[in-house]
């Protein structure tokens, strides 16, 4: 006890730091979980779009460090990777594309602020509770076995299964691999990502550019005046007809 | 009193003891209920989605946890490969997810003129 206090407080206090007693293990795990957790609500409390996305991306890159002190290193590469690499530089093109000076920062209103921060503490006490209630998550482990491989992964996702089974269960050939949820989801992402382009593809403009009206001089009639003539053209059928000319 | 604290609050012997599946399971809490504040206080339509890739975090961030054999005590059972193929899954229908808000969130933007949700009520009755 004493000696952990003493860790805690560093170093005033007159005894030496116990070093060897330290799990460098634990340490990483509290910085990665210190960054991701810290900007994950700094993007809640940001109210700038631009610096959320950017916190954003340092919360998702400190969880992917998470995953790979829990040893699943092709997750925390994949992580790195689809998530960091390729979902947030989306969004972050997103946030380019719309980002006009009264749409980066739109602020909520108090009532909803006090509301939402009432909600996230009941909620957080709860999950809270439960992740500290069942003892054994509440076990450490044993001793840290290095063994990084994707390879059981990997061929997993191909239907063969070299992992040791989990529960000491006896290992057979038999067991099922993911190969049926693998082409479903790359089915799906294909489907999706046509979707995602026939739905954002540029359309030709007959009406000025919307970022025009917005920043002119008054933004509530001339953007009401221009929704409605996205209406009108959503009416006539000339958005979906419009880019094939 | 502070063996009280100290065996109430499992703060002080972090740095010394070894990482256990609650403490993932902290992070991923923490993780979560940041996504659902996000995603109820931003009015920008960016704001909900970054609130909802935490959200899938967080769960992601159970799904390894369970699956990791290195997180485990004595004599209990791991998740195996699921939660790791889970996890997988989740990144990729986080990333199809986006693709598909994003697109939707520019359509809104070409027509109105703004990324505010609460203008989003074209189709109200």
């Amino acid at each position: 006890m004493i000696s952990a206090l003493s860790m805690i407080a560093g170093i005033s206090t007159a005894a030496p730091l116990p070093v060897a007693a330290i799990n460098w293990h634990s340490v990483f795990f509290l910085l990665f979980a210190a960054i991701a957790c810290g900007f994950a609500v700094a993007v809640v409390a940001a109210e700038n779009v631009v610096r959320m996305a950017f916190y954003l991306v340092l919360s998702l890159g400190a969880t992917a460090g998470l995953f790979f002190l829990a040893g699943a290193e092709f997750v925390g590469a994949m992580q790195l990777m689809i998530y960091v690499g390729g979902t947030l530089v989306l969004l972050v093109f997103g946030v380019m594309l719309t980002a006009q000076a009264p749409l980066v920062a739109i602020k909520g209103s108090g009532r909803d602020r006090v509301l939402a921060g009432f909600v996230g503490v009941a909620l957080l006490a709860v999950l809270l509770q439960s992740a500290f209630s069942v003892k054994p998550w509440r076990a450490a482990a044993a001793g840290m076995v290095a063994e990084p491989a994707a390879t059981p992964i990997g061929m997993s996702l191909v239907g063969v299964r070299v992992d040791d089974p989990a529960g000491g269960a006896p290992a057979t050939n038999k067991r099922p691999g993911y190969m049926l949820p693998f082409e479903i989801v790359s089915i799906h992402l294909l489907v999706v990502l046509v979707g995602a382009a026939y739905l954002a593809r540029a359309k030709r403009r007959k009406t000025p550019r919307a970022i025009e009206v917005a920043a002119s001089v008054e933004p509530p009639a001339s953007v009401a005046e221009h929704a409605s003539i996205g209406r009108e053209r959503q009416r006539s059928g000339s958005v979906l007809a419009g880019g094939r000319s | 009193m502070n063996s009280v604290v100290a065996s109430a609050v499992p703060l002080f012997g972090l740095f010394t003891e070894p990482v256990s599946v609650a403490h993932y399971l902290v992070v991923g809490a923490i993780l979560f209920v940041s996504g659902v504040a996000c995603m109820a206080l931003k009015r920008n339509a960016l704001g909900v989605l970054m609130g909802i890739e935490l959200v899938l975090n967080g769960a992601n961030v159970n799904f390894v946890a369970f699956a990791s054999p290195y997180l485990q005590g004595e004599g209990s059972r791991s998740l195996g490969l699921d939660g790791q193929v889970f996890a997988l899954f989740v990144i990729l229908l986080a990333a199809a997810e986006a693709a598909v808000a994003l697109a939707i969130t520019l359509n809104f933007y070409n027509n109105h003129a703004t990324v505010d949700v609460d203008r989003a009520d074209d189709l109200k009755g």
